[in-house]
């Protein structure tokens, strides 16, 4: 299968005209760490950002940093630090979930709005991409917002980019809105708390006026007991002042430790990419945004009918569910619980035949399906980028 | 008068009588607005050199009431603008006269609060400080606050994606917005997202939001409501240069600090504003900032502090740090009211474009240019930390030709923040006033791109037609 690997975005364009005029059907990737997310779909074809590489601009003062799609996210996580700042929404990594290697790319932090622990606070990805290049499915190049951070010129097509997956365009340069990366970071640890406990101390938390900026839940497995986590971060001062103003809130939660340093920082680095779940790896993952305080009811939901295991972060919003890798991997019990709870779930992991069987996105009411189909068909007429990675037909 | 409406479609015209009665039949009597007089309230929003007479203007209570309004219209080929409050200052919810006025100001309900999970589901006609009003009673707040926050509905903050002055720390209406129940103009109602984090599917919520009201009418709509911190209070800044403040903005953001809000005045603005408020402004500096920031009184203290050293090596010619809740409310005032103080001694347009904040002094420089060029006076109060600025061009419409050239001067002042890299409007929108300059920001496929997916929702430009897009170059369905 031949690989196009563009070196401009003028390149893209030819690439792309020549593919919609052949109606060749192409993959779109940067290095391929995340290729086996998504509904498996047949191409012709693959078109990698992986020659589109470099940071076009980085204004510390401004906050904001441009790159070229292909740009590792290690590059640009690198440069930012360098200069005391970071990407707000802390984007995961998926390679050790899907046991992937290689180098994420910057663009598909874009195309797939991917965040971390951070996003109840800070929004996620797409709230801090304020501006994308990209080709369309008719091999033009197309420009949205841009490199200031408020912007309501005309329709807002940054945000269609973000987590669409690659189904509408092909992104050749993103900039994203960061913000100074905080002077110290502490984590409140509450054990051994039920879930439904749990998330009623992190509401608290997250209703509290202390900026919380981590909140998740690690229910009892193995010999290990649960724990729930809270994370500050600012100067220093501040930092103090709410540990001790927090302790004081959630004293009926329990006795709590206080957790800094790299011990911290590994721990919620497994929050984020979700290997709290990944010591299994014959299992399937799930993942699942809903209201925080409906989490529990869900995972208890679901754990009525399959052998699930499950984490929260989000204050509970978002779940990581291991279901057995049988049958539809829990599908159909995932799917009762969202129509029954309302959010909506993802199947992270699976192998390609159970991911072809299954919804691997949450299915849309027909209505929505229709708007759905008539924007894939506005960007890409002949249905070339990356068909059925998300929806049949899309 | 330099911005065009589109000639009225004369077939529409004539049928207004059965259009009017096929309204009726869908509403209640007090719900349909037909005389002239009572139509002359809606002629115009906050735009309001420009006015157009509506068909009729009608006032739904309902989804379905407007599900059947929009289905009505969308079989007979009858343009609808819809409308909140009507305070747009782009003239995004100026009528057409071959167009009704679907307004959502009846619906203003709130229909459900969860502090739990920190949001509020309500009707969209609600306005935007009628949200935090609701839930302030439990130290809860909406946190975009544009200026109209009292008049202004969520409905047209979510067309318009409407920002204000605290959206540094807290983003604008699209990174506080979970779901909504959107009415599309064949009248389908639909649901999108809902009250947990990140929709699924395709982004449409953030297409929705600053789509000026040409995708569909929201209804109801769920937002992320949150805790207010426990205090905040702002300190004043004048220097006696321009680049000194821009300077000191970037070098308070380059220490790690994001104020609450970081805004920007200049001499004239001051003047004006000091006049109105009298907020204790200093009237002897070229430029003045407010700075404030949030937290417990020691954390405030500590932050101040750390901004004031940071401000020493820009040599500010006065420092103040507000001591009490007054002093406070005083120094807001002030700035809140730049406006209407503006108003008091001059007619003005005030434009909305964003900049690279480091192109700070080159732009004011120029606006002053450009606006002398054309024999008038400015006066600059913008959102500093975020390069959003509001240049007040003042004229007086006595003089016949002022206003044509204050417009002038606006287009020049906007072509100029485009090409530094910024963009035409960063929380007011295009509406018609930009409609014509979105060429200077975009090229044709960019246009056509956005085109195509309004297409999806409107193929035959029904729903706010007039707006967004120059009139030359439309994409048919």
């Amino acid at each position: 299968m031949t690989t196009h690997t563009p070196r401009d975005e003028q390149d893209a364009s030819t690439i792309i005209s020549e593919a919609a005029s052949k109606g060749t059907l192409l993959s779109l990737a940067g290095q391929g760490t995340k290729a086996t997310m998504g509904r498996p779909n047949q191409t012709d074809a693959s078109i990698s950002s992986s020659a589109l590489s470099g940071i076009t601009l980085y204004e510390p003062a401004e906050l904001v940093i441009s790159a070229r799609s292909g740009t590792p996210v290690s590059e640009v996580v690198r440069t930012l630090a360098a200069k005391g700042q970071e990407l707000p929404f802390e984007p995961m990594d998926y390679r050790p979930l899907l046991g992937a290697r290689g180098e994420p790319t910057i663009g598909a932090v874009a195309a797939m709005n991917i965040s971390g622990p951070r996003r109840i606070m800070a929004g996620a990805a797409r709230d801090s991409l304020i501006g994308v290049r990209f080709v369309n499915g008719r091999g033009e190049a197309v420009k949205s917002g841009g490199r200031v951070m408020k912007n309501v010129t005309g329709l807002d097509l940054v945000k269609l980019m973000a987590g669409s997956w690659g189904t509408l365009g092909f992104l050749t340069e993103v900039t994203f809105k960061v913000l100074p990366k905080a002077e110290r970071m502490a984590t409140l640890v509450i054990r051994g708390l039920k879930d439904s406990k749990a998330i009623d101390a992190l509401s608290q938390a997250l209703g509290s006026p202390f900026d919380v900026t981590g909140a998740a839940h690690i229910p009892a497995r193995d010999r290990q007991g649960a724990s729930t986590l809270i994370r500050l971060e600012g100067f220093s001062v501040s930092v103090d002042y709410r540990l001790n103003e927090l302790r004081r809130l959630l004293k009926r939660f329990g006795p709590s430790d206080i957790l800094e340093g790299k011990g911290a920082q590994a721990l919620w680095q497994s929050v984020r990419d979700a290997t709290i779940l990944t010591e299994q790896n014959d299992r399937a993952v799930w993942r699942v945004s809903t209201a925080p305080t409906k989490g529990p009811d869900f995972t208890a939901r679901v754990a009525q009918s399959l052998d699930a295991q499950w984490f929260y972060d989000w204050g509970g919003g978002l779940l990581w569910i291991s279901t057995p890798l049988e049958g539809d991997a829990g599908a159909s019990a995932l799917r009762e619980a969202t129509r029954e709870f309302g959010g909506h779930a993802t199947l992270v992991r699976a192998p390609a035949e159970i991911r072809s069987a299954v919804d691997v996105f949450e299915p849309q009411a027909d209505a929505l399906m229709t708007l759905t189909r008539g924007i894939k068909t506005s960007f890409d007429p002949n249905g070339i980028l990356n068909p059925g990675r998300m929806y049949a037909g899309v | 008068m330099t911005i065009a409406f589109p000639k009225p479609d004369e077939a529409v015209l004539a049928r207004r009588r059965e259009i009017v009665e096929g309204l009726g039949r869908l509403v209640a009597p007090e719900a349909l607005i037909i005389s002239e007089d009572e139509r002359r309230a809606f002629e115009t929003d906050g735009l309001t050199a420009y006015r157009q007479m509506p068909l009729a203007v009608v006032l739904p209570s309902s989804t379905q009431e407007v599900s059947a309004i929009l289905r009505f219209c969308n079989e007979r080929g009858v343009k609808v603008v819809p409308r909140g409050a009507g305070t747009s200052l782009c003239g995004g919810a100026i009528p057409q006269e071959d167009a009704i006025v679907l307004g959502v100001a009846k619906m203003n309900r709130i229909l459900d609060l969860n502090f739990e999970n920190r949001t509020a589901k309500v009707q969209s006609g609600i306005t935007n400080l009628g949200i935090s009003q609701a839930v302030s009673h439990e130290g809860f707040f909406y946190a975009p606050d544009p200026s109209s926050q009292l008049a202004c509905t969520i409905a047209g903050n979510i067309a318009m994606n409407s920002g204000g002055a605290h959206c540094l720390k807290y983003g604008v209406t699209t990174n506080n917005l979970l779901g909504v129940t959107m009415v599309l103009l064949d009248g389908t109602v639909v649901e999108i997202g809902g009250d947990h984090l990140d929709s699924a599917g395709y982004d449409l919520l953030g297409l929705i939001c600053g789509s000026e009201g040409q995708l569909g009418v929201v209804t109801e709509a769920t937002v992320r409501i949150l805790r207010a911190a426990e205090g905040a209070r702002p300190a004043l800044l004048g220097f006696e240069k321009v680049e000194d403040a821009g300077a000191c903005v970037a070098a308070i953001i380059g220490a790690g600090i994001i104020p609450v809000a970081l805004e920007y005045m200049d001499k004239p603005a001051i003047q004006i504003c000091e006049a109105f408020a009298h907020a204790g402004y200093p009237l002897d500096v070229e430029a003045m900032l407010i700075i404030e920031v949030e937290g417990s009184d020691q954390e405030i203290d500590d932050m101040l502090r750390r901004i004031v050293a940071i401000a020493e090596p820009f040599k500010p010619k006065t420092m103040k740090v507000s001591q009490s809740e007054a002093e406070s409310a005083a120094i807001w005032k002030g700035r809140k009211s730049a406006f209407g103080a503006t108003g008091r001694v001059a007619d003005y347009i005030c434009m909305d474009g964003t900049i690279p904040t480091g192109q700070l002094p080159h732009v004011l420089n120029r606006i002053d240019e450009i606006v002398k060029s054309y024999g008038l006076g400015v006066a600059n109060v913008f959102h500093a930390g975020d390069g959003n600025l509001h240049p007040l061009v003042m004229f007086n419409t006595n003089v016949p030709g002022e206003m044509e050239k204050a417009e002038k001067a606006g287009e020049d002042i906007l072509r100029l923040c485009v090409e530094v890299g910024g963009c035409l409007t960063g929380e007011h929108g295009v509406g018609i006033e930009k409609r014509d300059l979105m060429t200077y920001q975009f090229n044709a496929a960019d246009l056509e791109q956005q085109m195509r997916v309004r297409g999806v929702f409107d193929p035959r430009w029904l729903l706010n037609p007039a707006k967004v897009f120059p009139l030359e170059g439309r994409l048919a369905a």
